[in-house]
């Protein structure tokens, strides 16, 4: 008979275990490495005046301030456009649509096109809405085209986030005689506010990350607006543009202290959705 | 007159047969308990009278049901109308994350009384019926999520009053709560039935016994024996509702 105490130890289980362990060391070191040397670069480089003055020849050749407020147009733009169009088309897709085959043909699409590398949202956002609709290098081409490139996480986000909701909770709303659109916007959007917040976030580190698409379509203009809405119409680069430029130029400060300040703007990202899943959850308020 | 008429009520989901050309007359102001081993098919048959089988995939339905000699599948009907007249609570207390409150007022709502005056008054009295209110009258603005398993399920019977129903189907109420929750909401329901005529379905012989005026005893998709609770307990007239009651199956 053998005893409950025998502890019997295998080889392999340890060389596994110490694999994984060296697996999440090489992980955590990468991502740590990358943030110290980005700051240790960029550092140096950092003058708090650049962050509120625009990039001129004359006063501050490495002013930001124009391509802060890009990125803002760049994001709010495009998450006006997108979150309508994506939660709406989620909440079709799971809660009206009866057609089984055309919902799948449509998970399927956007799956697909999330996939597409966004080099190639550039191209066909400067041909679509640049040349074809006469949009020209603006930032509402660029918000169109980002547009494109964020609805499938959002869609998706909502979808993941709908489907999470409690049968119950339909099934209550239902015997007492809701109609299902009152439903949905009295139970089931705040019950799952929290998932498609976390969603439309994720959506935007993927705007604020983004050069690729926008090159060719936004431009990399740094002027300061001389309107509110007239700077739609207008050339502008975000921070992400402003550092490929930068790179080729070869200022790899400026380079630097703007991947400085991306770093900064996605970790701020990742921390507010954390805060928001946690306080936003109805499930677990007491 | 009996408030809901079901004749030859047959039901399926896909292939499978759930319901066998049911009859059953349900009277005004009684407690009528469906009793019956699991998936014998009183669950479903309770859904059907309100339509929440309309969800269901695959579901087809044949018969008639009739609320006051109303057609329920009739033409033109409304299932959001029809819910509002025959409400329903469920197993598994299901009150909606928010307050108490606002799953109160939920139903008057949708119902379209805006009138705070007029809700903060349906809230009390529904409450008060369901003998809720005195427990939690100081947390009405705390999320009902908060509330104990037997509070939350007295809570969804005071939402279903709140919409003034006339008939209360309820799907196995108790069977997620302790004792001292579910001799309440057996009192409560004692009292309920001199407003509403009510419909329960319970895995429990013995809470039918001490409340249903009526009982129905279903087994593999059939009503087997319907009948006065009394007799349907003491002298059953089909050898397989006295194997059940006597615990022989089931």
């Amino acid at each position: 008979m053998t005893s409950i105490t025998a502890k019997k130890t295998r080889i392999s289980d340890n060389i596994l275990l110490a694999l994984i362990g060296i697996c999440t060391f090489f992980s955590a070191a990468l991502i740590v490495v990358i943030i110290v040397y980005v700051f240790s670069k960029g550092i140096p480089f950092f003058k708090f005046k650049d962050l509120i003055s625009p990039q001129s020849a004359l006063t501050n050749p490495n002013g930001l301030l124009g391509n802060i407020i890009n990125t803002l147009y760049i994001i709010l733009g495009t998450l006006l456009l997108a979150c309508p169009i994506g939660i709406g088309g989620a909440i079709y897709l799971n809660e009206y649509a009866k057609n089984k085959k055309f919902v799948e043909a449509v998970s399927f699409a956007t799956e697909v096109l999330s996939g597409i590398p966004s080099i190639i949202f550039g191209l066909f956002g400067m041909i679509f809405f640049g040349e074809l609709l006469g949009f020209k290098y603006s930032i509402l081409t660029g918000c169109f085209t980002l547009t494109l490139l964020i609805l499938p996480i959002i869609i998706r986000s909502t979808q993941t986030a709908l489907a999470s909701v409690p049968e119950s909770y339909r099934e209550a709303a239902r015997g007492l005689g809701a109609t299902k659109w009152y439903m949905i916007h009295t139970v089931i959007l705040p019950s799952c506010l929290p998932g498609i917040l976390t969603g439309v976030i994720l959506a935007m580190g993927r705007i604020i990350a983004e050069s690729a698409a926008l090159l060719f379509t936004a431009g990399s203009a740094y002027l300061m607006p001389r309107d509110f809405f007239s700077h739609f119409l207008e050339s502008g680069g975000t921070l992400t543009i402003q550092l490929y430029i930068a790179m080729t130029n070869a200022q790899y400060g400026q380079a630097f202290v703007i991947g400085m300040i991306l770093i900064i703007l996605i970790f701020l990202m990742n921390a507010l959705a954390k805060w928001i899943t946690k306080h936003f959850d109805v499930n677990t308020k007491e | 007159m009996s408030k809901i008429s079901i004749q030859h009520l047959n039901l399926w989901y896909g292939e499978k047969h759930a319901l066998k050309d049911t009859n059953l007359e349900i009277e005004e102001n009684k407690i009528t308990a469906f009793i019956g081993p699991s998936g014998c098919g009183k669950s479903t048959f309770l859904k059907t009278l309100n339509r929440m089988q309309d969800y269901v995939k695959g579901v087809r339905i044949e018969g008639l049901v009739s609320l006051d000699g109303e057609d329920i599948f009739g033409k033109g009907v409304d299932p959001t109308l029809l819910r509002k007249k025959v409400g329903m609570v469920f197993q598994q207390p299901n009150p909606f994350p928010m307050s108490v409150y606002d799953n109160v007022a939920y139903g008057p709502r949708i119902h379209g009384i805006k009138n705070k005056k007029k809700l903060d008054e349906i809230v009390e009295k529904s409450l008060k019926s369901a003998a809720l209110y005195d427990e939690i009258k100081d947390r009405l603005h705390s999320s009902a999520l908060g509330l104990s398993g037997g509070q939350q399920q007295r809570l969804c019977i005071a939402r279903t009053l709140a919409v003034e129903p006339e008939v209360i189907l309820l799907d196995e109420p108790t069977s997620a709560l302790d004792p001292i929750s579910t001799s309440k909401i057996e009192d409560l329901l004692m009292e309920l039935k001199n407003k509403y005529t009510i419909v329960i379905v319970t895995h429990n012989m013995q809470q039918a016994s001490r409340i249903a005026d009526k009982t129905a005893f279903f087994l593999h998709g059939e009503i087997i024996e319907y009948g006065d609770t009394e007799k349907i307990f003491s002298f059953p007239e089909d050898k397989r509702t006295e194997d059940y009651i006597t615990g022989r199956f089931g």
